[in-house]
């Protein structure tokens, strides 16, 4: 009978419609005090003022399919810059004919990437999957077996360079930063000690830094006639740096963690590594998902430093072909088109990071 | 409380699983633990109660070297803590520990907390360490939040998870931390429940506590501690009713 009541009443009593429309919603949101309406006049007055301009530029007066000549005559964007470079600045240098083979390596990467996002597919297969995936990459980049012609590694370029220098510093970075974090908290003085001066001289330099002593001074140190070639050389030098901001970040993660479940691990038998492998860095790492991923970021966008040694990575690929005289007019969309990759390669990123944090919530 | 349940209150009369002989502690400056001598007999029930800072905590601490003790030897089932890593990791898998803020590892469903200890440290096969948990978190009355997280369970719950990990290592002594002190009143009972059947069972079991209902009704044995020091110990109606030291009746005066 009671229950009966209460479900009555729950039917006849609605919860407050909260917008009566769209006026109603405009009323509540844009116009409720005097300010705010202040404000949505003036936001409406720029939008108006520089939407429909870009609008008439980047699509109405556009052209996609032409030559440089005649883009010169029009008002609109030239995006046919992008159509008639793609191949250099995706690929740089890489020998013409051969430009399959490093977009077969990204296709193959891109793939895994998305495969592995899905964590029920981390498993051992997985593992097998990437150590062939990384050899086929490998092959297809450099050849020289199997038939393929050998392509020296000088030739690399564009997109293909961008995405190695980040994925794999991010891939190695990670991991390395969390064995410093955990140095640096090590009850080991010179376990402690070699981790802090690590890290405090890497954060103390530039990045820029880094890259021109990997380029011109390391090699003063090797023997003659010995190089490193120059690409894992600036490879190294994006891991060194990306590990000790990654670091700091898991530091800050492991200072969050209470010592309660430190005793609690340790009480039930556990030794130090199965301690942090087990029940600390699990938590430890998920709180700082967010900063590792800013810092992740920033770190895919600093790889278009490599410049300065000489790499041509797509950012600098996308300038070459902007040296040319009959595109030079036309950088705006160039680097447009060079921004939206990098926004998505990004956006991926932080997107992905989103899902990871509420898949990981555990109510606490 | 409950002052009805009789739990067998022989004193038992194997041999000592526990033995604290002359031991020490210092905080810096401060001392903590002063010459500690206790031994503890296989299936001894023990109480330790005393005002807040007097090392009752650290006393039980420092039995599976969450605290290192700087003077004297503490023996747990015949092996000394010393700084030997290995020895301090194989005692404490045959010693349990209930802490006051439960410590449940909030990344792991209840079963994978209680499945934690024995795949790693006593590497049993997984399915095993499954059944054995399923047969504690029963015993607790709690199997129906097993695949639950510890964040979805109330205070006294978790507690009781808390002890049901424990117990999942099959350890020869178990030690709690003040169990009761961080639950909501109604929550203290059920706890307690758990604990009054584990000792009907005849777990050795140290209790650092300030239910007195418990001691009066479980205990074997009251320790009362001040000032780093064991000032009076005897049996719980001996204790309750004829205290000896002034201390331990201006303590009893403010709590009963």
């Amino acid at each position: 009978m009671e229950k009966a009541d209460i479900k009555q009443i729950e039917t006849e009593v609605k919860p407050p419609v909260a917008s009566k429309g769209v006026v109603g919603w405009a009323r509540a949101n844009l116009f409720n005090t005097w300010f705010n309406s202040i404000l949505t006049l003036v936001t409406l007055f720029v939008l108006w003022k520089t939407v429909p301009p870009f609008f008439r530029w980047a699509i109405v007066d556009s052209l996609w399919f032409s030559t440089g000549e005649a883009c010169r005559g029009t008002e609109g964007a030239c995006w046919s810059v992008i159509p008639a470079n793609i191949r250099f600045i995706l690929f740089g240098f890489f020998p013409y004919q051969l430009q399959w083979r490093p977009l077969l390596a990204m296709v193959i990467l891109v793939v895994l990437l998305f495969y592995s996002r899905d964590r029920r597919h981390w498993n051992n297969s997985l593992v097998y999957a990437w150590v062939a995936g990384l050899f086929a990459m490998g092959l297809l980049m450099k050849g020289g077996i199997l038939g393929l012609v050998e392509v020296e590694s000088t030739q690399w370029g564009g997109l293909p360079l961008t995405l190695m220098l980040s994925v794999f510093g991010l891939a190695a970075a990670y991991p390395l930063g969390v064995v410093l974090a955990l140095g640096r908290q090590s009850k080991m003085p010179a376990v402690k000690a070699l981790c802090v001066v690590y890290i405090e001289m890497i954060r103390g330099v530039p990045l820029i830094t880094l890259l021109f002593m990997s380029s011109i001074v390391f090699p003063l140190f090797l023997p003659e006639g010995v190089t490193v070639n120059v690409i894992l050389r600036a490879q190294v030098a994006i891991i060194m740096f990306t590990a000790a901001y990654i670091a700091e970040v898991v530091r800050g993660g492991l200072q969050g963690m209470s010592k309660g479940q430190y005793e609690a691990a340790e009480s039930l038998g556990l030794n130090y590594y199965q301690t942090m492998r087990l029940v600390i860095l699990p938590q430890a790492l998920k709180i700082v998902i967010p900063p590792t991923v800013s810092q992740l970021i920033s770190a895919l966008k600093d790889t278009s430093l490599v410049v300065i040694i000489a790499l041509y990575d797509l950012l600098k690929t996308t300038q070459s072909v902007l040296s040319d005289p009959s595109w030079m007019a036309f950088s705006s969309e160039a680097y447009i088109f060079v921004a939206l990759i990098y926004f998505f390669c990004c956006y991926f990123m932080s997107s992905y990071s989103r899902r990871l944090e509420k898949e990981l919530d555990t109510g606490l | 409380m409950p002052d009805n349940i009789t739990t067998e209150n022989s004193l038992p009369t194997g041999d000592a699983i526990i033995e604290i002989i002359g031991m020490h502690k210092w905080y810096g400056e401060f001392h903590v633990l002063q010459d500690i001598n206790l031994t503890v007999k296989k299936k001894e029930r023990i109480v330790i109660c005393g005002p807040s800072g007097s090392g009752k905590s650290t006393l039980i601490r420092c039995i599976n070297r969450l605290e290192e003790h700087q003077r004297g030897q503490i023996i747990v089932d015949g092996i000394e803590l010393t700084n030997d890593v290995k020895n301090v990791e194989k005692i404490r898998a045959e010693v349990g520990m209930v802490f006051q803020h439960f410590n449940l590892f909030p990344h792991l469903t209840i079963v994978e907390n209680l499945t934690l200890g024995p795949i790693w440290v006593r590497k049993t096969p997984k399915k095993e360490a499954e059944e054995t948990a399923m047969y504690y978190l029963e015993k607790v009355h709690i199997a129906e939040q097993a695949q639950k997280f510890p964040g979805q369970l109330s205070g006294g719950q978790q507690q009781r998870v808390a002890i049901a990990r424990s117990l999942c290592m099959k350890p020869n002594v178990m030690l709690f931390d003040e169990p009761t002190s961080a639950l909501d009143p109604e929550m203290i009972k059920e706890v307690l429940d758990v604990m009054i059947d584990l000792a009907q069972e005849g777990m050795t079991m140290l209790v650092v506590t300030h239910e007195m209902g418990f001691a009066k009704s479980v205990a074997h044995r009251v320790l009362f501690m001040d000032y780093g020091q064991i000032v009076e110990q005897n049996t719980p109606s001996e204790f309750f009713d004829n205290p000896q030291h002034d201390r331990t009746k201006l303590f009893l005066s403010q709590i009963l």
